[in-house]
């Protein structure tokens, strides 16, 4: 599974992707914050309030229960602030 | 057949008098044309703006958008263009242009797609500030609120 970063939320973790491979247990995006901010105190820091960060799935926004499995493409950023 | 937008995420800048002449070129029956250009502003000191997005989910996001303005109003065409980078105070940051056979539906998408696009495409801009001290910009209640207006 391929993990993307943006804006303060990669700042934080350290890295802009990594790939993973998390515990089938890990079914959807909520989960996958939760064994995300073990892996690291960088992590830890960027999931600390899971609330005010936001998630796209394979290039589509997705909410914490949204299910992911190996081989997507999961994304996390702040709430976006274009235009 | 609703129109087919034109979406350009890209660094580099935007010739707004080129984009309006195309959304006119070889037709006789757009009656309006709206436009909206944003700009960075040099508020409290910014020096720069640098603006990060999501190659790949970013154009897709556009892209959607846009072809939900088609599908809503009677547009000939629609342009949407997005820079990415590090802007300036002064620079062109987005541009919008929607043409019509008459104003109100051009006016209207116009106002939908910036609100729109404030609130669901993959941007995120960092102010830097003289001295070299930098924040992300946070994401505001009130741009939700105008996005919520054009809730079905």
């Amino acid at each position: 599974m391929k993990v993307l970063y943006f804006a303060w939320v990669r700042q934080k973790v350290g890295v802009a992707e990594e790939e993973v491979a998390p515990p089938a247990e890990v079914r959807d995006v909520a989960g996958l914050i939760a064994w995300l901010a073990g892996r690291s105190a960088g992590h830890a820091a960027a999931f600390a309030d899971p609330r005010q960060v936001r998630a796209a799935v394979n290039q589509d926004f997705a909410p914490p229960a949204h299910p992911v499995k190996p081989g997507d493409e999961v994304a996390f950023f702040p709430p976006v602030t274009g235009g | 057949m609703p129109a087919v937008p034109r979406v350009l995420v890209q660094a580099g800048p935007f010739d707004i008098g080129a984009e309006a002449a195309r959304l006119q070129a070889g037709r006789t029956d757009v009656g309006g044309l709206a436009s909206f250009l944003g700009i960075c502003r040099g508020d409290g000191g910014l020096v720069a703006m640098e603006l990060e997005h999501y190659p790949g989910m970013t154009e897709k996001a556009l892209t959607r958008i846009a072809e939900e303005a088609c599908a809503r109003w009677p547009l000939t065409g629609c342009t949407v263009i997005h820079r990415h980078g590090r802007l300036v105070p002064g620079d062109p940051i987005v541009l919008v242009l929607t043409a019509s056979a008459h104003r109100v539906a051009a006016l209207e998408s116009c106002a939908f797609l910036i609100d729109w696009l404030k609130t669901k495409a993959p941007f995120w801009k960092r102010e830097e500030f003289a001295g070299g001290a930098g924040r992300w910009v946070e994401a505001k209640a009130e741009d939700d609120a105008a996005a919520d207006r054009w809730a079905r």
